[in-house]
């Protein structure tokens, strides 16, 4: 076969790269809002999968994608709903909460997808939108200008977020919440309001990442995420709170991941070293962040429940 | 952080909001259950009605994936529906956490079942405890070379080199780069097996490289996705695959027009143009034979096969893919070659 | 009254999650009450399967015990399943490089590497966050995964049984291993096993450090304030690794005891961690925080959610509903009892405020409730 090092391969490596990140970059976002505002939600895997069976479910039995992408968004809001009714206002621990969510997002996506489907079977996927002209630049073409369309949301969400969370009375009410919820208060804002429409947001975006990982998929399985909520969660510590950062660690690790599978295939790894190469992605996101030795706080009432005295 | 009591009608009133939202959630379950009433596959198969039932041969079976898993389970739950007199099924399925599979098939014994079936090699070492405290019921255990010198379990297993073989040397015969690509879980088990025995059909057949790309997970159908698309970037233009993940991969042949061998059961579903054959498993063939024995009253201590030979392994072809001729009889050569003896698969 | 209610609002809102759960059981043709009552029964119907909740129930107790120490310092350990993991390797290993000692010192042995195994596992993020400033929630997520693909290197490579490659069959599993390092069972025809007082053993050890010696302290002052802990010269790095350290012990203990008071005697992977840990890993976290973060009040915990989980599978048996129905059952469980722990400080304050206005003299002394905590 041919050599790694060849620009088909590369920029093909580049491309699976970009595509494997779009779940983390959705999700990752997500919660880095939730944070900010000073909820930790470790139920994204969880959301990420109700979205992802009842996404598919809806293109398996309408055929229409839209359709599919709306219902997958709306679960991930109706789960934003039921988690900010439980940490917002039950103020339930937020760490346990999460788990609670993860759990029921697991088990109740495989048990509908037993019940409703069954056999596996594929649904149309989202289709490739080539963008104009820029797509049919040699190489750089494939890597960047040929995703489905969901790829290139979860990129443009990057600067969204930023000017949601840096620009408008909402991102500086967030940022307050989560760092001084108290004086935020004071100031006659609603703590337990920011927060609620911050897990909100968040938890529609981790709808959106299970959403767009099943219609790239184009098939469910149980566990379909396997794992790439908990990795989207670890993303946004990675980011430091900052959407580019958790970008760059949505590519990051996903481009590791890619690279690792590209030369499994291309016999660069040895069929002895599968599994040691696979936790590539995982060591090298831990040994970037010891090199760039950021010392960045998480907010500062993040976890702590709020209620007014 | 104490609260004053001001909302607290409000407050609950909100908790039985939630309360309603997670119901209508699990409601939905129950929205059209006619549609997915059918595949009921966890419900006891009984065929035969009420009283009768307790005349049956009780048979349970625990599984780590789901009984319609196109794959592994299905096998299985499809194989004791075929056979020739009914019985009385239970069935878990989805238990991979292996102690938690141990305690279903103690109770499953305890419970006065003839035969329990522990259909996961990973569940052997459990069986190894559990089966003599149950001397009166039969286990069957696979898959399984042997029997771990238990009176009362019989073993079984596939032939999966048979199969991969067969596979191998059609997928070299309609390969025109003469590159194949493999998509594997973790280098253990039944993949192996399958993935040897395909590799070897493939270089007999004048395949020029076999690609083999384990991903590491049983479970990441994304990564099996990216594994299949780097293979034919990287020059495959017939794929295969084991594990249930490798429907990611499946997914990416589709797309790209490349044809898909399958195994464990009939993958045709899938995409019923582009999957050429696919291995599949009859278990009915040696549990006919079990049932015999116990029924004999020899409870267990033998390990099946099922191969192509005994009937047991089948190439199931698609006809919705047009297979040139001289590559279907390459593939009824090694078919015929393997029952024989003169081909080994595993050479 | 106010304890009265104090105990109510928890079994309302477990009933309003067994209401949901009614739901969906009827949505899948079986009968709720059959189903409840089998759950009871598969949890706590008689001897035997009050010995199943037990020894399902160890992995929760001793990393909920773990999870009480960390996040007591103010560090969020969920890298559980991975300390788990390390724990059953090193055990494994030092089992079958000793398979000869006799069991009085090598089960003391064999827990001890799960200690160990488990230790280094929680040291690594440990000594990442207190040196390196890598957040410790990223840390042991990401070493989850690597333990992972680990554990399937090792098994399926070094330590598989030398009959799996002989035959041909490759199962990633150990051979079995040494008899004496098998943990015995102490009642006998049942699964309890000597793993079970290990446990509640090591959550006492996880309270007497917390409570009564200086290391305790000094974690607890860490978790209070670094800040102030710090200008009173306690070593807060050190701090932070110890507790992390001593939690992924804990964590790892379990590990050990998995494997060696398991029916199969042999550590085996079915490729992912959950197919070994059960998902102890997190459901340990719940058990922790419903036992309020106190490692004892984390061993009836631990025993309940045990209860949950061999319950939820034994109505799957019984009503032959999917096993996913047991994993979504325990989720709704802990969403509506973690919800409902405010609800009940909310009332109780309330009853409170009235019957002070009621009897101003009388002073309360009510315990805190032990869902109220915080996490750091």
């Amino acid at each position: 076969m041919s050599d790694f090092f060849t620009a088909t391969v590369l920029f093909s490596t580049l491309a699976a790269g970009i595509r494997l990140s779009t779940p983390f970059l959705f999700a990752g976002l997500g919660e880095m809002v939730g944070q900010k505002s000073g909820v930790l939600n470790l139920g994204v895997e969880g959301v990420m999968l109700l979205s992802a069976f009842f996404a598919y479910w809806t293109a398996l039995s309408t055929g229409s994608l839209w359709l599919a992408v709306l219902v997958g968004t709306l679960v991930g809001l109706l789960m934003g709903v039921v988690y900010g009714l439980i940490t917002v206002v039950f103020h339930a621990e937020q760490g346990i909460s999460g788990i609670g969510i993860f759990l029921f997002g697991l088990g109740f996506s495989d048990l509908m997808f037993q019940e409703k489907v069954g056999t596996p079977k594929f649904t149309s996927k989202l289709p490739s939108v080539d963008i104009p002209l820029l797509s049919d630049i040699p190489h750089v073409g494939v890597a960047f200008f040929q995703h489905s369309a969901m790829t290139y949301a979860a990129f443009v969400m990057v600067p969204l977020v930023m000017i949601l969370l840096r620009r408008t009375t909402f991102g500086t009410n967030v940022r307050a919440a989560g760092e001084n919820p108290e004086s935020a208060d004071s100031l006659g804002v609603s703590v337990a309001r920011i927060r609620f429409s911050a897990i909100v947001i968040g938890n529609t975006l981790a709808g959106v990442a299970g959403t767009a990982l099943v219609l790239e998929l184009g098939i469910f399985q149980p566990n379909l995420t396997a794992g790439r909520g908990f990795i989207a969660i670890a993303l946004v510590y990675f980011g430091a709170w900052r959407a580019p950062g958790v970008m760059a660690g949505a590519l990051l690790y996903g481009v590791v991941e890619a690279t690792v599978i590209t030369w499994k295939a291309l016999g660069i790894i040895p069929r002895s070293l599968s599994d040691i190469s696979a936790m590539a992605p995982a060591v090298i996101t831990i040994a970037a962040l010891v090199i760039l030795a950021r010392r960045v706080k998480p907010p500062a009432a993040l976890t702590q429940p709020f209620s007014r005295h | 952080m104490r609260n004053k009591n001001r909302s607290r009608r409000f407050k609950l009133l909100r908790f039985v909001a939630a309360v309603m939202a997670l119901g209508l959630l699990a409601s939905a379950c129950g929205d059209d259950s006619d549609d997915g009433g059918a595949t009921g596959t966890t419900a006891p198969a009984t065929t035969a009605a009420g009283d009768s039932a307790a005349t049956l041969l009780k048979i349970a079976l625990v599984a780590p994936s789901a009984s319609d898993d196109l794959a592994f389970t299905q096998s299985m739950v499809d194989a004791i529906n075929e056979l020739s007199d009914p019985v009385a099924l239970s069935i878990t399925d989805g238990t991979f956490v292996i102690e938690e599979a141990a305690t279903a098939i103690r109770e499953y014994a305890a419970a006065g079942n003839e035969i329990v079936v522990a259909h996961g090699t990973q569940f052997g070492a459990s069986l190894a405890e559990i089966a003599p405290d149950f001397p009166e019921v039969t286990f069957l255990w696979g898959t399984s070379t042997d029997t771990q010198g238990l009176a009362n379990v019989f073993a079984y297993s596939p032939d999966a080199a048979e199969g991969g073989y067969v596979n191998g040397v059609v997928a070299a015969a309609i390969s025109s780069s003469g590159s194949i690509g493999v998509v594997g879980p973790i280098e253990a088990g039944d993949a192996v097996t399958y993935i040897t025995g395909f590799n070897n059909g493939a270089l007999a057949n004048g395949a020029t490289e076999v690609s083999i790309t384990y991903t590491g997970s049983f479970g990441d159908v994304a990564l099996a996705a990216e594994a299949a698309t780097a293979l034919i970037t990287n020059g495959a233009d017939v794929l295969t695959g084991s594990a249930q993940m490798v429907v990611g991969a499946v997914g990416v042949a589709s797309d790209e027009g490349v044809p898909w061998f399958g195994t464990q059961a009939n993958q045709t579903s899938l995409d019923p143009s582009l999957v050429v054959a696919s291995q599949v498993y009859h278990w009915e063939v040696v549990l006919e034979e079990m049932i015999a024995q116990r029924k004999a009253g020899v409870l267990g201590g033998e390990a099946f096969e099922i191969n192509l030979a005994n009937g047991g392994l089948e190439i199931e072809f698609n006809d919705g893919f047009d297979l040139p001729a001289d590559a279907r009889a390459a593939g009824d050569a090694a078919i015929a070659g393997i029952i024989d003896g003169s081909i080994d698969p595993n050479g | 009254m106010h304890r009265l209610v104090s105990a109510a609002i928890p079994m309302l809102a477990a009933l309003a999650a067994f209401a949901c759960a009614a739901i969906v059981l009827v949505a899948l043709g079986a009968n709720p009450l059959e189903g409840f009552q089998a759950m009871y029964t598969g949890a706590f119907g008689n001897v035997d399967r009050l010995s199943a909740t037990a020894v399902r129930a160890v992995p929760l107790v001793l990393v909920g015990a773990g999870i009480s120490i960390s996040f007591r310092a103010s560090v969020i350990n969920i890298g559980g399943e991975g300390q788990i993991i390390a724990g059953a390797l090193l055990s494994t290993v030092t089992a079958l490089a000793l398979p000869g000692l006799p069991p009085i010192v090598l089960i003391p042995l064999v827990l001890f590497a799960g200690l160990v195994g488990g230790g280094i596992w929680g040291a690594v993020p440990g000594v990442l966050k207190a040196y390196a400033s890598v957040n410790e929630i990223l840390s042991t997520i990401m070493l989850n995964i690597v333990a992972v693909q680990f554990m399937n290197y090792m098994l399926r490579s070094p330590l598989i049984d030398p009959l799996e490659i002989e035959r041909g069959t490759r199962i990633p599993q150990t051979e079995r291993l040494s008899d004496n390092a098998a943990l015995p069972t102490l009642i006998s025809g049942t699964r309890f096993n000597l793993g079970v007082p290990v446990a509640v053993a090591a959550a006492v050890g996880a309270y007497i450090i917390l409570w009564r010696t200086p290391l305790g302290f000094r974690l607890r002052a860490v978790g209070h304030s670094p800040d102030a802990a710090r200008a009173a010269g306690i070593p807060v790095e050190r701090s932070v690794v110890s507790a992390l350290a001593l939690s992924g012990s804990l964590a790892g203990l379990a590990g050990a005891i998995l494997v060696f008071g398991s029916e199969g005697q042999r550590m085996i992977t079915d490729g992912s961690s959950a197919g070994f840990t059960g998902s102890a890993g997190f459901n340990g976290i719940v058990a922790a925080l419903f036992g309020g973060l106190h490692p004892l009040w984390t061993i009836p915990s631990a025993y309940l959610f045990g209860g949950l989980i061999t319950g939820a599978n034994h109505l799957q048996r019984v009503l032959q509903v999917p096993a996913a129905l047991a994993v979504s059952l325990n989720g709704i469980v802990v969403i509506f009892v973690v919800s409902s722990s405010k609800v009940r400080d909310r009332i109780g304050a309330i009853l409170k405020a009235r019957r002070e206005f009621d009897h101003p003299a009388n002073e309360s002394t009510s315990s805190p409730p032990a869902g109220e905590v915080a996490a750091t």
